[in-house]
């Protein structure tokens, strides 16, 4: 790609509160918009209960972080891809996910979906255009 | 661990004098800070932190300036909504200066 942007997708396998990994890809995605490149993130695996709806921690002591990805349309992070099998494999629809939209500037700042549904093979192809994949 | 002392009670801040216990805030913290750093609070300054707490409320992530710039823009207005007019506010910086005012952690992605 031109410009120096580079294609950045961030993978996420694993569910949110067991591990460290969730909240801090979620931090590094946040901080690489700073930089003007082109970032999209995966959920797949346990990765879709990141974006679940409806998460609370109280009985864990932890921070519930997922408000966070409903910022991510601020800063102009709106392709989020969702794993069809994985969602299917652990008996969750979309409905089961957050509503996470953006604002589309080019569009007199309409509110549309971020979360965008695709098949592993899908998934694949997509993986194979990026120039940086980082997965936890 | 440093504190500030705010109305008589000891308030526990970090080494760059944020907050320790979000929770533990109350706006005349947000005055004191702002005496030691030498900003004096009027209405302006009290819009942006009372944003930036509704922000953190609501998303639980202090926002990167480009993303408060931004949303100040849409909320209060193109005036107030641009780098100049908030750094005039808050000159060390409207992320990490307002953010450390409203008791948010720094935001994420400042170093």
């Amino acid at each position: 790609m031109s410009d120096g942007i580079k294609k950045f997708m961030f993978v996420n396998t694993k569910a949110p509160y067991g591990t460290v990994y969730a909240l801090e890809s979620l931090e590094v995605v946040l901080i690489s918009a700073a930089f003007d490149q082109s970032v999209s993130l995966v959920f797949c695996d346990d990765g879709v209960f990141q974006i679940a709806n409806n998460q609370n921690t109280d009985g864990s002591g932890m921070k519930n972080f997922s408000p966070a990805y409903k910022a991510l349309g601020d800063y102009d992070i709106n392709k989020l891809y969702v794993e069809k099998e994985s969602l299917e494999e652990r008996g969750l629809s979309l409905d089961n996910l957050m509503d996470l939209t953006y604002e589309d500037e080019d569009d007199d700042w309409a509110e549309k979906p971020s979360i965008i549904l695709v098949s592993r093979a899908e998934l694949a192809d997509l993986m194979d255009e990026q120039d940086v994949v980082i997965s936890s | 661990m440093a504190t500030i002392t705010v109305e008589g009670k000891e308030i526990e801040v970090d080494e760059e004098g944020y907050l320790v216990d979000l929770g533990a805030w109350f706006p005349a913290i947000a005055t004191e800070m702002a005496k030691i750093d030498e900003v004096e609070m009027g209405d302006d300054h009290w819009d942006i932190i009372n944003f930036l707490r509704e922000y953190y409320e609501e998303y639980q992530i202090a926002p990167a300036v480009r993303v408060l710039t931004k949303a100040v823009a849409k909320k209060l207005g193109k005036e107030k909504g641009n780098s100049k007019y908030l750094y005039e506010l808050f000159p060390y910086g409207p992320g990490k200066q307002a953010c450390k005012f409203a008791g948010l952690p720094k935001p994420t992605g400042c170093v």
